[in-house]
């Protein structure tokens, strides 16, 4: 984490970030739908159904140029940060903000860094569900990052982003994508009641979520 | 170059039609109160759509074969990526999905380039359609299955092998027609296309009565059966491209507008039963490329086998 304080895109990055826009527009067409948001470069947690290694790119790719360079994804590190290579693909291409979803050193503690990198005045992009689902349910119940983030920082904007289709293109365990279109549809923000509870805090959050996906009668 | 003259009474022809069209819209819209009607909003949107393909084929018709190969290449690209997005697939399927976009759509136009007749025609109706669902029975994911792989071959049969119809027009052999083959593809499009423009203009201007009101709303008697008759006439003016005698050119573009019509229909049946109003957005004021192609997709098969069998030797 010896970037933080400069964490300005490298070459490296800025031309991932276009390549793999690009490709995503290529292979799904993707669109974004803001229902409910606009784009704007207020500082914000966008936070999205996760199902595929692809997620965070095609929503990045929903993002302008400008927001995306101060925009992380937070990925986890026991899987991104298994081998040199992956983990330079994480931190040096798309210069994700990795952390241990099992920690117990103080200085591992996950909400720590988001925090960390939300005040250097950068936006994240995270997971609640806190691995990619590959269950039957549209969405797994979330983990408690989302609550301490807001309750921590609740003037940052909570942005829930319903991410369609890309299960089907990239689902895990693949890596050649089938061209699907995706959308991605960014909903309105929620904001963290202050005596509200943890527990129902993320079923809310969760249902917000689920509310965006646009057919969900289709039982892909 | 064999066919400029008609080529040049083509472009100019269209570059007419749309500036007219053009020209009216712009009235409209400047008479109109704002902010815009969506249907004016529409229309115009539709019309600078036009352009853009009118532009892009004509683009394609200037490479030749090579154009128009490559071109409905990606026609079947767009077409097949949204059909596949609207029907329902699982991660089982993921290999099989793979092998339509990666080697059904290049393998398809490759016979299509190489003008290898017997295998266009069997390639996807025998070898696809019983491998693909074997491919799927391997992976041992029987749920919901026939409903799959009648979706993902419904997806090729419409998506690749109908509309490599079109640039296969290019490898018949009609009699003292050689190397004008370029213009058959034009008086298909044409006419296809400018039905589908009539039979809207009809029935916005006299439809009254629904042909299937739980299919469309929008399709009705009046709008078909005057689509259908200056869409014939079109054709008969149109003759002068074709191999056909007016009469003739009249009769096979009233098959062709047909066919295109029922293409229409049953395209609008998948969309009601998947519950989506249109393909996708790719083209501005249309939908998706399916939503503009769903009638040549139907036409381009019937329209290329009644060329092959009473015109080719």
């Amino acid at each position: 984490m010896s970037k933080l304080g400069t964490r300005t895109f490298t070459l490296l990055q800025t031309v991932t970030s276009v390549g793999l826009s690009a490709l995503a527009w290529a292979v799904t067409g993707v669109r974004p739908i803001w229902n409910g948001s606009q784009p704007s470069d207020r500082q914000r947690i966008y936070f999205a159904n996760h199902a595929s290694h692809g997620d965070f790119i095609l929503l990045s790719a929903c993002l302008s140029e400008k927001q995306r360079a101060r925009t992380h994804a937070v990925a986890a590190a026991d899987y991104w940060g298994k081998s040199r290579l992956r983990r330079f693909i994480a931190q040096d291409m798309l210069s994700s903000v990795l952390i241990q979803r099992q920690w117990t050193d103080e200085a591992q503690n996950p909400i720590s860094i988001m925090l960390s990198v939300l005040d250097e005045g950068h936006s994240l992009i995270i997971f609640p569900e806190g691995t990619r689902n590959m269950t039957d349910e549209p969405l797994l119940p979330f983990r408690s990052g989302l609550y301490n983030l807001s309750m921590a920082r609740p003037d940052v904007e909570l942005i829930p982003c319903w991410i369609e289709n890309m299960s089907r293109v990239l689902p895990k365990g693949q890596f050649v994508p089938v061209p699907l279109l995706c959308r991605v549809v960014f909903g309105a923000p929620i904001t963290i009641a202050p005596d509200e509870e943890r527990r129902a805090f993320l079923d809310r959050a969760r249902e917000t979520l689920l509310a965006l996906n646009p057919r969900p009668l289709r039982g892909d | 170059m064999p066919m400029m003259h008609e080529t040049f009474i083509l472009v100019v022809g269209l570059a007419a039609v749309l500036t007219t069209a053009s020209l009216v819209a712009g009235i409209l819209s400047w008479r109109a109160p704002k902010p815009l009607s969506s249907t004016l909003v529409n229309l115009n949107q539709r019309i600078n759509a036009w352009w853009v393909m009118v532009v892009a084929i004509t683009v394609a018709f200037f490479f030749g074969r090579s154009g128009m190969t490559n071109l409905f290449a990606l026609i079947s690209f767009a077409a097949l990526r949204e059909f596949v997005t609207l029907t329902h697939s699982r991660r089982s399927d993921h290999w099989v999905l793979l092998g339509m976009f990666g080697i059904i759509i290049p393998f398809q136009y490759w016979l299509v380039w190489t003008a290898w007749y017997g295998l266009f025609t069997i390639f996807i109706p025998v070898y696809c359609f019983l491998l693909m669902p074997a491919i799927t029975a391997l992976h041992g994911d029987t749920e919901r299955f026939l409903e799959r792989v009648s979706a993902q071959q419904w997806a090729v049969m419409i998506s690749v092998y109908c509309v490599s119809h079109v640039p296969a027009l290019l490898t018949l052999e009609v009699p003292d027609f050689e190397g004008r083959n370029l213009l058959l593809i034009a008086f298909l499009i044409i006419t296809v296309q400018g039905s589908d423009v009539l039979q809207y203009i009809f029935g916005k201007l006299f439809g009254r009565h629904l042909i299937s009101p739980k299919v469309s709303p929008s399709k009705t008697w009046e709008g078909l059966v005057g689509g259908l008759a200056t869409s014939s006439l079109l054709g008969a003016l149109l003759s002068f491209l074709t191999p056909f005698s007016p009469l003739q050119a009249a009769g096979v573009a009233f098959i062709a507008c047909l066919m295109g019509f029922l293409g229409g229909l049953v395209a609008s049946a998948i969309k009601r039963d998947q519950g989506v109003k249109d393909w996708g957005h790719l083209i501005e004021g249309h939908g998706g490329m399916m939503d503009r192609a769903d009638s040549l997709v139907f036409a381009a098969p019937i329209f290329f086998h009644t060329v092959r069998y009473f015109w080719t030797v």
